[in-house]
Formats: C-alpha cells, structure tokens, sequence
C-alpha cells in the first residue's frame, strides 16, 4: 500500500481529501437543518458530483497526455459515449410516464417509432447498461487506437485525427434517425435502480459514488505507475523509437493505455449523466475535449493530482463566472490556457517551482518557443 | 557461415547485393558486408555516403528494395532481417545507439538500464515485473562498465552531454547484445570525453560484434581495427586503418576532401 504514495504528505493529503468528500460533504448535507451554517444543499452536491465526474475525465487525459505523451482530443466522446449508454436505461426507466405516456421514450414517439429498436432492448437491464459503460468507448478505442498506433500516427496528427473523430460522432449523435435522440440528446430521467433520481438521498449516493470511483482511478494509475508498465509508459513519452529499439512493442501499450482511459472517461459518463439529468450531443462537441485539455494544463500535466485540482478550480470558476459575467466566460477561459501555456507549463501543483525558477533565473525561463515545445 | 575474406571467423551478420532508394535517389547501391563474431568494425564515409540508410536496414527501421540481410546467430540458425519487426530486432540480439544521445530524460540512470535489459517486454509481464538479484547485479556490472555508478539515481535528463551517450551504449549493453551499432558515439564530446568513449568500445571488442560509424579521425585512428569505408552507397574500401588512409581513391572521396578543408 505504501509503495503507491510517492511520500508522507501524498498519503496525508490523500487521507484529507477522502475523509471530507466522502464523509464529511455527505455527511453535512444530510443532517445539519437547512437554516444551519454548516449545511450543504443538494443543489451543492450534485454540482460537486458532476465535478468530480470531471476531473476523473481530466485524470484519463492525463493517463495519456501527462505521462504518455499523447495528446489526445476524444476524451469527451468516450465520456459522452459512456453517458449515453447510462442515459438508455434511465430513459427506458421513466416507462410511461413521459409527456406521450408512451412506454417508448418521448423522442421515440414523436419521430414515429412503432416499436424499440433492437439494440435498445438490453438496456432494460442496468447491469448490461453498466457493463456498456465500459465495453463500447473500449471497443471504440480499441479499432481507433489500433489503426492510428498502427500506422505510427504521432503527435500533432494523432490529436488531429481524434478531433476529427469526435467532431464525426458528434454530427452523427445529432441525426435524428440515430435513435439516440438527435440534438435534444435524452433529459427529464425519473428513476434509478427503483429509486426516485431527484430525491436528496439517490443524489447523494451517486456523488458519493462518484468519489469513490475517483479514488480508485487514483490508486489504479498511482499502481500503474509504480510498476515497471508505467515506467515505460513515461519512456515512450520521452523517447518512443529508443524504446522500440529497446524491444518494446509501444503499439501495445500505447494501444492498452488508450482503451484504458477510454473505459475511465466512460464510466465518468456515466455517472455524470443521472447527477445533472442530462445527456446531449454538445457533450461531445469538439471544444469539449480541449476545455479537457485546459484543467489538465491548468492542474498541472503529468502530475497525479493536478488534474484533480485543475478540474475542479476552472468549473467553480466557470460556475461562478456564467452567473456573474455570462458573456465573457470564454474570453475568460482562453486567457487562462494562454496564462497557463506561458507562465505557468507546470500548472497550478507546478507553481511553487515555477517561481523558484522565476526567483533563479529571472524571465529568461520563459522562452516561448521552449514553452510551446513542452507542450506538443 | 565463414567469412569470404577471412577464413577463420565465423560471421554473425552478412549483407548482400542491396539497394535501397528514397525518390529515385540511391542511398544504398549494391552493398556487400560482412560482420565477423566479436568484430570491433568502423565504418566511415562521407555525408551522405548511405551510413545511417545502412544502420537503418540493419535494424529493421526501413526494408531494403532488394538483396539479403542474413544475422547468423549463435545456435547455427539463421535470420532474414528484412523480414523482422523493429522491436523484435533487439529481441534478437541486436541492439542501435542513435545518433543524438537519446535516453529516457525524466527517469534515473538506473531506470534508464532496468528498462533496457533483456527480459520479456510484453504488457502484463511489466504491469507484474520484480526486480531480481541478478537483475540489479547486471544493472551494476554494466554501470561500473560506463562508469555511471556514482550517478545512478541521478535523472538522466541532466546528465552531461557526453555521460548521456555513454548512458546510451550501457543501454545497449544491458540488452546483452551480439551485435552493437553505434552511430557517431564521440559527436560533440570533449576530447577527454572521447579517448574514454574509445576505451569503453576497445573494452567490449570480443564480447560483442560492434559497428561503429564516425566522422572524428582522430578517434577512428584510436578504435579501428578493420575499417569500412562507404562511398555512394557501396562499400570503396575494406582494411586495416594505416591502408585505408593512404589509399588514393579513399583520399579523393573522403580524407582528401577533408584534408581540404582544414
């Protein structure tokens, strides 16, 4: 167990973390009254929830940006494809109790459908919904993955190819005759495993399952890498054609890593979909994957908790500044990423070192083109 | 397989008639050589004179239009490498040293030859790995080798220059490779930097079959054993240093050109 930890802070830190959002956050929300001070709405716990959903989805783009070297721009789509599959069964749950009391879902009968279609039906069961969380952006990967590593495609053209591939589900999810709800995507869930979704208790299972699932992404890539695979993981990124010629298949593993951080993102998806109600194809839409890439430079690439903090620090930012600002919020951002890319390469857990860097050497660390090297 | 040219040696790798052309332009024009076991060979040539394209064919990382690359290994079987994968290639035993230092920058030293040596590479044996005794005694063997052992645990990122390509050529060696390639290992060292270089490659002449490809003289004179000499993608001359410097033809291509220059 300890090896998994890099020092005594990690542990500590890791222990804090944990203990208040898996104990104290619940735990505030369910038994202060709601006039008390210490109370946490349910409204602040499904934001939270969708949160951490984030940065789990930040922390597979890490698995590949930050310690592989790929950096790769179909993040969202494995996550909005995960999303989707959790969205089948809540919509075949609401039953017939949508606005056509039809036990079709709503879109279904207002396209004209007759009867389910076949690939629909499994979706009655959760089980074979959850087990698709995993199994459909894997397989997605998997053919992706395996024709790009194939072909030796590196670099920029890799991130190009999986902007396109996103952008090309993307249009695909918003046809009408995709049966999967065109661009209204599917919305206005009722139920859960036999449980009411808006009420306070599903809600708060859900983030706190969430959580844990956040840990477990930690722990798996802290394992990762600790052992030997990740090791080499981190030398194709320094060096991929040395670790060819060390013996090393780097399609394999580039192709393992992906399919990985596919099946991550999905299961984020997936429990992101029942915590905000809503799963459409904006999800997938191409600036989604970059605004992955922002938390993850902001966090601090390559580190195992940045992406963490990165995620969480630019949505409160976003949550507060769409009600304060609601126009500017992009502008915003983007000053962020150019902030981020210029002065700070090793985001916000970089920062103290950034400045002992500035401290030593004065602004000529700052070398541009340097900096932009960095980062493809 | 017996050497054509030197009876007694058995080889360890033999090329034969190839060609290899990039856009109409021949690289490599009916190239003809022979690597006998334990060799020390260097290899010199102008630019351009197809050195790198000949590494290149060697280890798989491109395929020759036409002609045999055959590696004779120990147990008698030979092997096509025309028709092997790059990664497989080091798996038999050959291993390549580039031209630019290239080492794994964010890990140690030590690092940097645990993930060199000869084992199985496969995804689930890594993700299981252990470190034996007799991994970490080879790791040491091979530092003392390079003389690395007082930096082991330093990044190899901020190794100098020079210690990186040694680094690079421990690299190799912990693959236990028969056959060594190494491309340019003194290129921008320090002169004291490369008289160790050369010892360290004097050093490994026996053990393994090693082609060196350089352009200092001055550190080819401490090396050469048998030199090659490339020109226009074929092999001009063959033979030991003091003949291959004062043969006329070799003058005009490459040490004449040279010696005008300075």
């Amino acid at each position: 167990m300890l090896t998994l930890f890099d020092n005594k802070k990690e542990i500590i830190g890791f222990i804090i973390t944990f203990v208040i959002l898996i104990f104290l956050i619940p735990f505030l929300n369910a038994y202060p009254s709601e006039e008390s001070l210490f109370h946490v709405s349910n409204f602040k716990i499904s934001l939270w929830g969708k949160y951490i959903c984030y940065a789990v989805l930040a922390m597979s783009l890490n698995l590949l940006w930050g310690y592989t070297g790929l950096l790769c721009l179909c993040q969202s789509l494995f996550f909005a494809i995960g999303g989707y599959m959790m969205g089948m069964y809540l919509m075949l749950m609401i039953g017939d109790r949508g606005a056509y009391k039809s036990i079709l879902p709503d879109f279904m009968v207002f396209l004209g459908y007759q009867d389910l279609p076949m690939h629909w039906k499994p979706f009655y069961s959760f089980w074979f919904a959850s087990g698709a969380v995993l199994w459909v952006p894997g397989l997605v990967a998997l053919v992706f993955g395996f024709l790009a590593f194939r072909s030796r495609i590196k670099g920029v053209y890799f991130s190009i190819l999986t902007q396109a591939l996103t952008y090309a589900a993307c249009l695909l999810f918003f046809r009408n005759d995709f049966t999967f709800g065109g661009n209204n995507g599917f919305t206005d869930f009722k139920e859960i495993l036999g449980a009411d979704i808006n009420h306070a208790l599903t809600q708060r299972t859900l983030y706190i399952v969430s959580c844990l699932f956040m840990v477990l992404v930690y722990l798996l890539i802290s394992w990762i890498l600790n052992t030997k695979f990740g090791k080499v993981q981190q030398a194709i990124r320094d060096s991929e054609s040395r670790v060819r010629f060390s013996g090393y298949s780097t399609t394999h593993y580039k192709l393992i890593l992906f399919v990985v951080s596919a099946m991550i993102a999905g299961v984020a998806g997936a429990l992101y979909v029942p915590q905000v109600g809503i799963i459409n194809p904006d999800e997938m839409a191409p600036a989604k994957s970059l605004d992955v890439v922002v938390w993850v430079a902001v966090g601090g690439r390559g580190t195992k908790y940045g992406p963490i903090i990165g995620a969480i620090v630019v949505n409160m930012l976003k949550s507060y500044t769409t009600q304060a600002f609601p126009e500017s919020w992009l502008i915003i951002l983007g000053f962020i990423f150019v902030f981020v890319v210029l002065l700070m390469p090793d985001g916000i857990v970089g920062l103290p070192n950034t400045i002992k860097k500035w401290r030593q050497n004065g602004f000529q660390s700052l070398r541009f083109k340097n900096l932009i090297k960095r980062f493809i | 397989m017996k050497d054509p040219l030197f009876k007694d040696t058995d080889l360890v790798l033999s090329v034969s008639g190839v060609d290899k052309s990039f856009d109409g332009f021949k690289a490599i024009n009916d190239l003809s050589f022979y690597l006998g076991e334990g060799e020390l060979r260097t290899v010199i040539g102008p630019n351009g004179a197809g050195k790198s394209t000949f590494m290149d064919l060697i280890t798989a990382r491109s395929r020759p239009d036409c002609g045999e690359i055959v590696f004779h290994k120990s147990d008698g079987h030979d092997i096509d490498l025309t028709k092997v994968r790059d990664h497989h290639i080091s798996r038999l035993g050959i291993a390549r040293k580039f031209q630019n230092p290239t080492v794994y920058s964010s890990h140690s030293v030590y690092d940097n030859l645990l993930l060199s040596l000869e084992q199985s590479r496969g995804v689930i044996q890594s993700l299981f790995y252990k470190e034996s005794q007799f991994d970490r005694d080879k790791i040491h063997e091979v530092l003392k080798t390079i003389r690395l052992e007082d930096k082991k645990n330093i990044l190899a990122g901020s190794l100098s220059h020079g210690q990186k390509q040694w680094l690079e050529i421990g690299m190799l060696l912990a693959q236990s490779p028969k056959i060594m390639l190494v491309d340019e290992p003194a290129a921008g060292m320090s002169d004291e930097e490369t008289d160790r270089t050369g010892e360290l490659l004097l050093s490994l002449e026996g053990k393994h079959s090693i082609i060196v490809i350089e352009h200092d003289m001055e550190f080819v004179r401490q090396i050469a054993r048998r030199i090659t000499v490339l020109h226009q993608g074929s092999v001009l001359k063959e033979g030991a240093f003091d003949s291959v410097k004062n043969d006329p033809e070799v003058i005009e291509v490459y040490l004449g050109r040279q010696g005008r220059k300075h």
